[in-house]
């Protein structure tokens, strides 16, 4: 008999499922992702260590996107564990955002991304900016929905960091090296040295010096940006003439 | 501690499939976890004896199955050395990883009645 339930003689049987564990925040991934695919909006995760300029590099950009011509909305979720500091900035930057309070947990997931945009007017951005919490390793399991990830690496934390941190490198479609003006001060720091680390973990490696306090990088960056604004325009203007 | 969320999420999974099923008990979990995943197996077993209790899982062994990374090559199908330039020295493709981010359920063991 059942020990559990008393049900009769019960029959152990094996269940195959071969199926992901977190497939449950893969399809809310992917209802995002259909939302930002349909109305054209380039969505951004945004990770990386704590301190290491995620926000810095988000404020210089909005100084340069606010220039182009045609203006570009911009928007931001800024993820973190206590504090709504980095939405203020962000905000004080004219970038209007929402923060995401996670508590104890060390990462954004689908669902709070999608319950955060129940509040936020997405629909009319060119980008949306996820600024995850910093923190190199849980953030890159999950799927927000995004149209790329960017992981910011700043100069001081060293060459070594892609070897390290493997899951977070290899998921990286841009990473932008951070704080470069500090270089001239850090001897032991080489970029080939960075960039060889990053092409052993990643098989599509693209690494991009930047500061955001010289603006040195900021228009590589904003043109790696601009592309992806570009090819998703396309795209939304071909599913609608279909 | 990302683990925690994980298991959170396996033992939701297992609890609609054994009551699809109309287990009385689970006895076993076997899982798939990849070098590359991100998910750490000692802690993924930690968070499991730690959220198990007074679920379906109560009576159920975790199995945990360790998958190595392997990058290859999608033209000519060599092994990249692990620690090398992801690329093909051959075909100078660009690596594919092969295996080792699963994050994956791959089968549960219930008692029907």
């Amino acid at each position: 008999m059942c020990g559990t339930c008393g049900c009769g003689d019960p029959e152990l049987v094996p269940v195959e499922v071969h199926d992901r564990i977190l497939a449950g925040n893969d399809r809310t991934a992917a209802h995002n992702r259909e939302h930002f695919e349909k109305w054209s909006v380039v969505a951004i995760n945004l990770m990386g260590s704590p301190g290491a300029g995620k926000t810095a590099i988000l404020e210089a950009t909005a100084g340069h996107l606010r220039h182009l011509r045609g203006g570009v909305r911009l928007g931001a979720l800024a993820g973190d564990l206590e504090t709504h500091r980095d939405a203020e900035r962000l905000e004080k930057a004219g970038i209007p955002s929402v923060p995401i309070t996670t508590g104890s947990a060390c990462h954004l997931d689908a669902e709070l991304v999608h319950r955060a945009l129940h509040d936020f007017p997405w629909q009319d951005l060119d980008y949306l900016f996820i600024e995850n919490v910093g923190n190199l390793v849980c953030p890159a399991i999950y799927d927000l929905g995004q149209s790329a990830n960017v992981v910011a690496l700043s100069v001081t934390e060293g060459e070594d960091k892609p070897l390290k941190y493997p899951v977070m490198f290899r998921k990286a479609d841009l990473v932008l090296l951070t704080k470069v003006d500090l270089l001239p001060h850090l001897p032991d720091v080489r970029v080939e040295a960075i960039r060889d680390a990053l092409r052993r973990v990643n098989p599509a490696p693209a690494l991009m010096p930047v500061s955001a306090r010289t603006g040195e990088g900021l228009s590589e960056w904003i043109a790696w940006l601009e592309t992806r604004r570009a090819s998703r325009t396309v795209a939304a203007g071909a599913v609608s003439a279909s | 501690m990302h683990e925690y969320s994980i298991v959170g999420a396996l033992i939701e999974s297992i609890e609609r499939l054994a009551r699809e099923r109309r287990a009385c008990s689970v006895r076993g979990v076997f899982v798939s976890i990849g070098e590359l995943s991100g998910v750490e197996p000692d802690l993924l077993a930690t968070a499991y004896e730690t959220f198990r209790e007074r679920t379906i899982c109560e009576t159920a062994k975790l199995t945990i199955l360790p998958v190595v990374a392997r990058w290859d090559c999608p033209e000519c199908r060599q092994t990249i050395a692990r620690g090398a330039i992801l690329e093909c020295p051959q075909c100078r493709r660009p690596a594919r990883l092969a295996a080792g981010d699963e994050i994956v359920l791959e089968r549960i063991e219930m008692e029907v009645a």
